[in-house]
């Protein structure tokens, strides 16, 4: 059962990647999880909606980011996609391997599964959809990974 | 809230303060360039005062390990000292807390650093 959802459809820029965070911030704090939970749920969001404009969508004006949010009784699932080259398991780094351990970036989504509870990536070709699921009442912790 | 930097000297090491977020585009480049400019006056001895620091993304921690190996690099050390514990748990999380020194008391940070 849907409660609320709603979606946007975003420029490739950083002011973008702010709205999703606010936006996702705004909405889990609607919802009954915890302040650390709110908080977890916006950076995961600003890291996913930071691929989508950065190395998905690589700033291009006529490129756009999909961003919607969905509460749907026990859980709050967002979506996020872009129309760049799409993304690759195999091109995600592991950022905890010691050679990756000093690297400047390759982090985002080992943050978005250290905090959401499910992530689902999604070739789209073009583009990659990355889905975020936090369910309601579970602590954060490792998430279960799918790719489609 | 954007990032805002400022920088003392105490006993031969610089002390950045600084405050708001550290995050893609702005406080980012805040970060580097305050660290080019302090590396730029042979200042290398560094203590980044991250305790007023609200909020941190996975670019601001790239900011952080990139401004530790370019200050290493040159001869120098970096530290850190007042880490929330949002920045705590970040740093727990990506197993930078053991690569950084951390610091949560000023004058034995200060103490820390190679005479």
């Amino acid at each position: 059962m849907t409660l609320e959802r709603v979606s946007y459809t975003l420029d490739s820029t950083l002011d973008s990647v702010n709205k999703a965070e606010q936006t996702a911030e705004a909405l889990a704090a609607k919802m009954p999880f915890d302040n650390e939970s709110c908080h977890r749920i916006a950076m995961a969001v600003r890291e996913a909606a930071v691929n989508a404009v950065l190395h998905g969508n690589a700033y291009d004006p006529n490129k756009k980011v999909t961003v919607s949010f969905e509460n749907t009784g026990d859980s709050l699932v967002i979506k996020i996609s872009d129309q760049g080259r799409g993304l690759k398991d195999e091109d995600i780094p592991n950022p905890l391997a010691e050679e990756n351990l000093l690297k400047q970036s390759g982090r985002g989504i080992f943050l978005i599964r250290s905090f959401m509870d499910e992530v689902r990536i999604r070739n789209l070709e073009p583009g990659t959809e990355i889905t975020l699921v936090k369910h309601i009442g579970q602590s954060s912790g490792t998430a279960t990974e799918g790719q489609q | 809230m954007t990032m805002k930097a400022s920088s003392r000297r105490v006993d031969g090491v610089t002390i950045l303060d600084l405050s708001g977020r550290i995050t893609l585009g702005e406080g980012s480049v805040v970060l580097r360039d305050q660290i080019r400019d302090l590396l730029g006056k042979s200042e290398k001895k560094i203590l980044l005062n991250l305790g007023d620091v609200t909020y941190i993304d996975s670019s601001g921690i790239g900011e952080l390990v990139s401004a530790f190996t370019t200050v290493r690099n040159q001869g120098g050390e970096l530290k850190l000292l007042n880490l929330t514990k949002k920045v705590h748990d970040l740093l727990q999380i990506t197993k930078l807390y053991t690569v950084f020194d951390v610091k949560d008391d000023e004058a034995s940070a200060i103490k820390a650093f190679a005479k």
